[in-house]
């Protein structure tokens, strides 16, 4: 009995959720233009949501400054990560602090002091401003997903790498990176979803003539309701569900292999260490 | 370790984009520029609390109180429950509560505009049930609920972490101990999830302190909210000192309600998000 009750009170909350996009999945297809009735079955918005020039040139805006910025926050956010692994004492406290700043300082204060800054320098506001920004809130999180992984890295993997003979660079590419890689892609992913989500930032920061998905659903729903947009939930709710599929899937089979490959990574180790001192020639 | 030197390119790029921006926020918010070039003053502060502007902010704080109050209100049941043993696929369950927070903010809000019409879902559901129909769009109301729709989930799951690891053995000493459930509650759980508790207010009531969209697109009038206010200063009137001051005084409320929401943590346990 109590659990039938916490079980539909745990129903409710969850209608509660779902019940909005519910909505508007159902009214995408519907093809009375008023809410109130049911006119029959019609993919008409779909239609007109792809014929709408404004609605798909800010979508090509946004996945090319999502992955745009990804890729450029993942690369030096992994930097970063491996920089902050390797550092100690105040240096390494100093730049954790300055990674929480953009995650726990609020958005619209965020937003309007990079607005501040790209007017300091006289910036023309358009998609370098946009990329910028995008690129600036995004490092964080790729350095907070990469750090965990780092500390999984056994760290006599990198020496023995080097007592082989490798150098450093190549002792990355071959050994660090591959190990770091689930880090790395969860990192990639996590800052393509933030920077496609992102409205508050990219409203204060880009320009005329250049709106994200975002802006432009803001701009659309202050007019009021439009049926294409119910279109463009539809599509964005399925996508984002695929997309949150696909990193559990990930994580899930990273969890289930991260315990095999640490126990295996000190096998390895150990062989690596004891080959290194019967191969290495300067030892020998 | 020369491998440190790998974070050099962050620490530049986030002097330039993160910290040198706060510095001219500040600058601003101290001074005016008037024919003789720039000068220091208070006057912006000033104005912050003049009285339409306090009624913002007071209007904020309170609307933001209340989202916090009802999220915490719903959610602690749910975390509870998800806690116990009611659902045997619990990260599926999980997963469900994620879902809704990953998809488009803009668009969720928008979704209670189809809701809350006059002629929308809602209504023809109350009317066709028989039921008097109710009209909260571009109220206090109707933004009071976009933000438990939107931050809900910043609630429950924080709790949830926290009261999924509670060791089991100390609720069987409670009850061996003659703890009934509600006193097992009351003395054991609720304590221990303190920090979660915490962690989820912070969650939620910092966006919904700042957040400008939703008073926007489900309240009424031009200056709903605080994050209103600094939207319009810096994009309409152009008013960058003053707009930066609200923006100091925002980030001080938060400061000063995060200081005191730490008091209650666990110094032991630290701030745990997840």
């Amino acid at each position: 009995m109590v659990r039938f009750l916490q079980r539909t009170y745990v129903f409710l909350v969850f209608t509660f959720l779902y019940a909005p996009i519910a909505v508007l999945i159902v009214l995408s297809f519907n093809a009375a233009r008023s809410r109130g009735v049911w006119g029959g079955f019609t993919l008409q918005w779909y239609v007109e949501l792809f014929q709408d020039r404004v609605i798909m040139s800010s979508l090509y805006t946004t996945l090319f400054i999502g992955a745009a910025s990804a890729l450029a926050a993942t690369v030096i956010g992994t930097a970063a990560a491996i920089g902050i692994h390797n550092s100690r004492g105040w240096q390494r406290r100093l730049v954790m602090n300055l990674t929480y700043i953009p995650v726990l300082n609020p958005e619209i204060v965020t937003g309007i002091s990079l607005m501040i800054l790209f007017v300091f320098a006289k910036m023309q506001f358009g998609y370098v401003t946009l990329l910028l920004s995008h690129i600036t809130f995004n490092i964080p999180y790729v350095i907070l997903s990469v750090l965990p992984k780092l500390r999984q890295l056994n760290k006599h993997l990198y020496e023995a790498a080097l007592d082989l003979g490798a150098g450093p660079w190549y002792a990355f590419w071959r050994v660090i990176l591959p190990e770091i890689m689930p880090g790395v892609v969860t990192g990639l992913l996590l800052a393509f979803t933030l920077s496609i989500d992102d409205f508050v930032i990219s409203f204060f920061t880009t320009g005329s003539g250049v709106s994200t998905l975002s802006i432009t659903v803001y701009s659309m729903a202050r007019r009021g309701i439009n049926p294409k947009l119910n279109a463009l939930s539809t599509i964005m709710f399925l996508a984002v569900l695929l997309l949150l599929v696909i990193v559990n899937v990930r994580q899930v089979r990273d969890e289930r292999k991260g315990r095999k490959q640490s126990e295996q990574a000190q096998d390895l180790s150990f062989l690596g260490n004891r080959d290194a001192v019967g191969l290495d020639p300067e030892r020998v | 370790m020369t491998r440190s030197r790998a974070m050099l390119p962050y620490v530049v790029w986030m002097a330039i984009f993160i910290v040198a921006p706060l510095f001219l926020v500040v600058y601003y918010a101290f001074t005016h520029t008037g024919f003789n070039g720039a000068e220091f003053t208070l006057a912006n502060f000033q104005r912050v609390f003049q009285p339409i502007y306090l009624r913002v902010l007071w209007r904020s704080v309170n609307l933001a109180v209340a989202s916090t109050a009802i999220c915490l209100i719903v959610g602690y049941p749910v975390a509870l429950i998800m806690a116990g043993n009611a659902f045997s696929r619990k990260n599926t369950i999980l997963m469900l509560f994620v879902i809704p927070m990953w998809m488009n903010f803009l668009l969720r809000t928008y979704a209670w505009l189809t809701l809350l019409e006059r002629n929308g879902a809602l209504n023809q559901l109350l009317m066709a049930a028989g039921l008097p129909t109710i009209n909260i769009l571009y109220t206090d109301y109707a933004v009071v609920l976009g933000m438990v729709y939107n931050f809900l989930p910043f609630m429950i799951l924080p709790i949830y972490s926290v009261l999924s690891k509670i060791d089991q053995g100390v609720l069987e000493a409670a009850s061996d101990l003659g703890a009934n459930k509600l006193v097992s509650f009351w003395r054991v759980i609720l304590p221990l999830s303190l920090p979660g508790v915490v962690s989820g207010i912070t969650m939620v009531f910092m966006p919904a302190l700042t957040t400008f969209v939703i008073s926007r697109l489900l309240g009424g009038g031009q200056y709903t909210l605080v994050g209103n206010l600094i939207e319009q200063q810096f994009l309409v009137v152009g008013d960058w000192g003053f707009g930066s001051a609200i923006s100091m005084v925002m980030i001080v409320l938060i400061l000063i309600s995060m200081a005191v929401m730490s008091f209650f943590e666990d110094p032991e346990e630290g701030t745990t998000l997840w």
